[in-house]
C-alpha cells in the first residue's frame, strides 16, 4: 500500500535522525554546523507535514511536537532542532488563522482580558479542516529554508559596518558565523585578529588557519594571556550555540572569561548569532553548563582515579557583558531578544 | 682608551721617580675624567635622549643613576678607595704595579656599570650610603632583553658579550675564541611583541659554545641549559640553584696575582650572568640575589685571606637561602593557615613552591579543606601541582582555565603565588593568574597573593607587553583527532603564535598579600622596599 510506504518511508527517515543527532553529541564538537542541523530538521518537519497523515491542523501540531519531544530529547544541547520545531509551529498556527480569515493580532496576543474571559479554549479552534492547509503550510516552510540558507550571507554583509580598518579583534574557539563575517571584512579592509584556542579541544587553531588562508593577519594565543592582551584589543566578536530568552548566551567554554575580561576594558563584545539559534529557554534550565566532555581528554596521568576532573563545554554568559547581537535581521541589543523571540515562537510552543 | 693611557703610565712612570707622588695621583685622576668626558659626548647625546625618554618617575629612597652628572662620582670614590692601599705601598711602587692597579680600577669601574645593567638599581658598597630624602631623578638603565628591536641595543649587547671574554682575564693574557653566546631569535613575533627576544628550545645557547669553556664554569653552563630546556622552572627553584652554581663557582675561585678577590671575582660573575640572561632572561628574585651576593663580595675587606673570605661567601649564600626562601616559606604558611578554615575549597593556579607548601601544612595540622587545581596550556604546569598534593591525600579536583566560571561558584578562596611584587603594588605571574583574580572578583571569592618579600622589585608595569617573556612558540602546537592544523605555521606568512609566560594584575584583584613581614596589602609593597632598603 502506497500510503504504509511513505509511512515507514517517513518513519526511517525520521530514525536516521535521530540517530545521528545521537552520534554528533558524542564526538568532539559537533561534527555539523547548526547552520546544517537546522536545515534538516526543517527539511524533516517539511516531509512530514507532506506524508504523514493528518486531518486538520490540531492532529498537524500533535505529530509535530511528537517527534519533536523524540529529537530534544535525543540530543538536548542541540537547541536548533527545538527552535526550528517552534518556529514550524508557530507557522501552522499563522496559516490557519489566515485560512480562517481572522487577523493574526488578534491570535498572537493573549491579552489579560481575554485570557480572563475565554478561559483557554484556543485548543479547540485548530479542528477545522481547510484544504489548502497543507500547501500553505508547506510553501511556508519552503520560505523557511530560503531563509535559513541565506543567514550567513546576511550577517557577513554587515562587517564591513562593524569593522573599520587597524582593528584587533578578538575571538575565541570556532564559529562559522564570525569566519564568514571575518572574511567578507577582510575583503575591503586590513586588520588584524587574535584567537583564543580553546582548550581543550582547540578549536581555534582550526579557525586560525582558516582566516589565514584570506591573508588576515591572525595570532593564536593560549587561554591563559586572554585578560593579558586584552588592553590592545578594540572588538571581541564571537559566536554561539544559543541565544537564550534573556538575551544571555550559552557558548563555548571560556567566553565568560572572555566578557568579563571585554568588560573590564570596556570593550564591545559582539555577538554574531542567526535567528534560529534564539531559543526560548532560560539561564536556569538543565544543562545549562554541563554536557561534560569525557575527562580524559584533560588528563590522561595515572591518578585520574584520585582525583575528580571536569570538563564542561558551555559557558553562560549574562546579558549585562554583551554589547551588541548582529542576527540576519540586523543589529540588535540584547535587551529587545526578549521581544524577537515574540514574534518568531507562540508562548504556548515554548514547551514542546 | 686603553692604548693612551698605557702611553700615558709610561710617561708618568719615568716621572715619577722625580714628582710628588700626590699631585702625580691627582694629574691622572684629571686625565682620566677627561678622557671619559670625551668618550661620553660622543655617545653622551644620542643615549640620553633614549634615557630621558625612558626615565622613571623618582623613587625618593633610590639615588642610582646613569646621568653623566653623577658619573664623576664614582671616580673619585673608586680613586679614592684605591688610594689609601696605594699610599701605605707608596714607596715600594714600580711601574707595572700603577699599571696593573689602574687597570684594575678600569676594570671595576666597568664591572660597576654592568651591574648597574644587570641589577637595574645601583647599591653597590662603593657609593656612600644614600640618604632616603635624596631627590635625583632617576634614569634607569633599561635592561637588554626588552630592546629587541632596537638594533643599536643589539650591537651593544653584541660587543658587551664579546668585551666580557677579556675583562675578567686583564689583557696581558690572550685568549682567543670562546665568548658568551649570542642567541638568535626563531620564528615569526608578533608585532606587539617584536621588543622581546623568541628563542627556541631546539636551539640552545650551550650548542654555540665550543669545548672545553673557559670563560664559563660548567656548572654555570649546566644551569643555563636546564634554565632554557625549562627543566628547572618556577621563581625559588631558579634562585637556589643559581645560588648553589655561584657557591661552587666561588669554591673554585682562585684570586689571580696582584688582584684583589672583592674586585676581580665580581667581575669574573659578569660573564656568567650575561650567560644565564641569554639563556633565559633573570627573573626578579634572580636580580635580587645577584645584588646581593655582588654587594657581599664588594664588601669582603682586603687583608682577609682566600680561603677566609670564600668561607665568609659561602656562609653568606647558604644564610641568604635559609632566611629568604626556606624561614620565609615557614613564616608564610603559619600566617596562611590561619585564613584557612575548616570546609574550605581553595583555589590554586599552577604549581607555585610556595603554595603547596601551604596547603601541604595546613593539611598537616589537620585542617579540613579541598583544593580545585586550575591548569593552562601549553605549560600544563597544574599537573605537577596535583601530583604533590594528591600524594600528601589532600582531596583535588582539576579544570582547566577555560572551565573557570563553571567551578567558581564553589569556590570559597583563592591562593595564587607570584614571579614577583612591583612597586605600583602590581603582581607579575604566571600567564593566566589576572584572569583567575578576575573571575574571582567578579563572583566575589578573595584573592590571596603569597610571595617572600626578596621577590619585591623596584620595577613599575601597567601591562603585559612592554616587559615579558616569550616562550617556544611550538609548545601550542598540538594534535586533535588526530589532525594538527598548526604543524606549518611557519610557512603560512600572516600566522603567528604567541606564548606568553608572565601577566600582571591589578592591585584592585587582589585582597591580601601574604608575606614573610605579615599580611600586607597589595599597595603596601613600596613601604616594605624602603624598609629593606633601610636596613640595608
Amino acid at each position: 500500500m502506497p500510503g504504509a510506504d511513505k509511512e515507514t518511508d517517513l518513519s526511517e527517515r525520521i530514525e536516521s535522525f535521530l540517530s545521528e543527532l545521537k552520534r554528533c553529541g558524542s564526538g568532539a564538537g559537533s561534527l555539523r554546523g547548526s547552520a546544517e542541523t537546522a536545515r534538516e530538521t526543517t527539511a524533516l518537519l517539511r516531509r512530514i507535514t507532506a506524508q504523514a497523515r493528518w486531518g486538520n491542523a490540531g492532529e498537524l501540531m500533535e505529530i509535530i511536537r511528537k517527534e519533536g519531544r523524540r529529537m530534544t530529547a535525543a540530543q538536548p544541547s542541540e537547541t536548533t532542532v527545538g527552535n526550528m520545531i517552534r518556529r514550524v509551529l508557530k507557522i501552522i498556527r499563522e496559516e490557519y488563522a489566515r485560512s480562517r480569515g481572522s487577523s493574526e493580532e488578534t491570535d498572537q496576543q493573549e491579552s489579560l482580558h481575554k485570557l480572563l474571559t475565554s478561559g483557554g479554549s484556543s485548543e479547540d479552534n485548530f479542528r477545522q479542516h481547510f484544504t489548502h492547509l497543507k500547501a500553505n503550510v508547506i510553501e511556508a516552510i519552503n520560505e523557511l529554508l530560503t531563509e535559513l540558507e541565506g543567514t550567513t550571507d546576511n550577517i557577513s554583509m554587515q562587517a564591513l559596518e562593524h569593522i573599520h580598518s587597524n582593528e584587533v579583534i578578538m575571538t575565541i574557539g570556532r564559529s562559522r558565523t564570525v569566519e564568514a563575517f571575518l572574511k567578507d571584512a577582510a575583503r575591503k579592509r586590513k586588520f588584524h585578529v587574535i584567537v583564543a584556542e580553546c582548550a581543550p579541544f582547540c578549536q581555534g587553531h582550526e579557525m586560525a588557519t582558516s582566516l589565514c588562508k584570506e591573508d588576515i593577519e591572525t595570532t593564536v594565543i593560549p587561554d591563559a594571556a586572554i585578560f593579558a592582551v586584552m588592553s590592545r584589543v578594540n572588538k571581541v566578536i564571537i559566536g554561539t550555540q544559543t541565544v537564550l530568552a534573556n538575551g544571555g548566551l550559552r557558548a563555548v567554554n571560556g567566553t565568560h572569561t572572555l566578557a568579563l575580561a571585554a568588560k573590564h576594558h570596556s570593550t564591545p563584545l559582539i555577538v554574531c548569532a542567526p535567528m534560529f539559534k534564539l531559543s526560548p529557554q532560560v539561564p536556569d534550565t538543565p544543562y545549562n553548563h554541563t554536557k561534560l566532555k569525557s575527562v580524559d581528554t584533560i588528563l590522561y596521568i595515572h591518578i585520574l582515579s584520585k582525583v575528580n576532573a571536569h570538563c564542561p563545554v558551555f559557558d553562560y554568559v549574562p546579558p549585562e557583558l554583551i554589547t551588541l547581537f548582529i542576527s540576519n535581521i540586523g543589529g540588535n541589543a540584547p535587551s529587545y531578544i526578549y521581544r524577537l523571540m515574540s514574534e518568531l515562537y507562540h508562548p504556548e510552543d515554548h514547551e514542546l | 682608551m686603553m692604548l693612551i693611557s698605557a702611553a700615558m703610565t709610561l710617561v708618568v712612570g719615568h716621572e715619577l721617580q722625580s714628582a710628588e707622588p700626590k699631585e702625580e695621583k691627582q694629574r691622572l685622576r684629571k686625565e682620566k675624567k677627561q678622557h671619559k668626558k670625551n668618550k661620553k659626548d660622543d655617545r653622551g647625546p644620542p643615549e640620553k635622549e633614549k634615557e630621558k625618554e625612558k626615565a622613571s618617575v623618582p623613587a625618593p629612597s633610590k639615588p642610582a643613576t646613569q646621568s653623566p652628572a653623577h658619573k664623576a662620582a664614582p671616580v673619585p670614590v673608586n680613586a679614592s678607595a684605591s688610594e689609601s692601599p696605594v699610599a701605605a705601598e707608596k714607596p715600594a711602587k714600580s711601574k707595572a704595579e700603577l699599571r696593573a692597579e689602574r687597570r684594575a680600577r678600569q676594570d671595576s669601574e666597568r664591572a660597576s656599570k654592568q651591574g648597574k645593567k644587570e641589577g637595574g638599581q645601583q647599591s653597590t658598597s662603593s657609593k656612600p650610603k644614600a640618604t632616603p630624602n635624596e631627590l635625583q631623578p632617576v634614569v634607569k638603565r633599561l635592561p637588554d632583553h626588552v630592546q629587541v628591536d632596537d638594533p643599536v641595543a643589539l650591537k651593544k649587547l653584541a660587543k658587551k658579550l664579546e668585551r666580557q671574554q677579556k675583562s675578567g682575564q686583564g689583557c696581558s693574557l690572550n685568549i682567543t675564541g670562546v665568548k658568551v653566546p649570542l642567541r638568535s631569535d626563531y620564528g615569526y613575533k608578533v608585532s606587539l611583541f617584536s621588543h622581546l627576544h623568541q628563542y627556541s628550545r631546539k636551539n640552545p645557547p650551550t650548542q654555540q659554545i665550543s669545548i672545553p669553556v673557559t670563560v664559563i664554569h660548567p656548572s654555570i653552563v649546566r644551569l643555563g641549559l636546564q634554565y632554557s630546556q625549562g627543566i628547572i622552572a618556577g621563581s625559588n627553584a631558579r634562585s637556589v640553584a643559581l645560588l648553589h652554581a655561584f657557591k661552587q663557582v666561588i669554591q673554585d675561585y682562585s684570586t689571580p696575582p696582584n688582584e684583589e678577590l672583592s674586585r676581580d671575582l665580581v667581575n669574573k660573575l659578569s660573564p656568567y650572568i650575561s650567560f644565564l640572561s641569554q639563556c633565559r632572561p633573570l627573573s626578579a628574585s634572580m636580580g635580587n640575589a645577584i645584588k646581593y651576593i655582588k654587594k657581599e663580595i664588594s664588601n669582603i675587606p682586603s687583608q682577609c685571606k682566600e680561603e677566609e673570605a670564600k668561607r665568609i661567601l659561602q656562609e653568606c649564600i647558604d644564610s641568604y637561602i635559609n632566611e629568604k626562601i626556606i624561614l620565609a616559606s615557614e613564616a608564610i604558611s603559619k600566617y596562611a593557615i590561619e585564613k584557612i578554615s575548616d570546609g574550605d575549597v581553595i583555589l590554586v593556579y599552577g604549581c607555585s613552591s610556595l603554595v603547596n607548601h601551604i596547603l601541604c601544612e595546613a593539611f598537616e595540622k589537620q585542617r579540613k579543606f579541598r583544593v580545585i587545581v586550575v591548569d593552562s596550556r601549553p605549560r600544563l604546569e597544574g599537573r605537577e601541582a596535583l601530583r604533590r598534593l594528591v600524594k600528601k591525600g589532600i582531596r583535588c579536583t582539576y579544570v582547566l582555565i577555560s572551565a573557570l566560571s563553571y567551578i567558581l561558584p564553589e569556590v570559597s578562596k583563592v591562593f595564587l603565588g607570584a614571579h614577583a611584587l612591583l612597586a605600583n603594588g602590581y603582581v607579575m605571574s604566571r600567564v593566566g593568574t589576572s584572569q583567575i583574580a578576575l573571575v574571582a572578583k567578579a563572583y566575589n571569592v578573595p584573592v590571596l597573593v603569597c610571595c617572600e618579600t626578596y621577590k619585591f622589585c623596584e620595577r613599575v608595569q601597567t601591562d603585559s607587553f612592554v616587559s615579558n617573556e616569550l616562550d617556544d612558540p611550538d609548545d601550542l602546537i598540538v594534535t586533535r583527532n588526530g589532525k594538527t592544523h598548526l604543524e606549518n605555521w611557519q610557512t603560512v606568512k600572516s600566522l603567528g603564535l604567541l606564548n606568553l609566560v608572565y601577566d600582571v594584575t591589578p592591585p584592585d584583584f587582589v585582597d591580601l598579600v601574604i608575606t614573610d613581614l605579615g599580611m600586607i596589602p597589595c599597595t603596601s609593597v613600596p613601604v616594605v622596599l624602603r624598609v629593606k632598603n633601610v636596613d640595608q
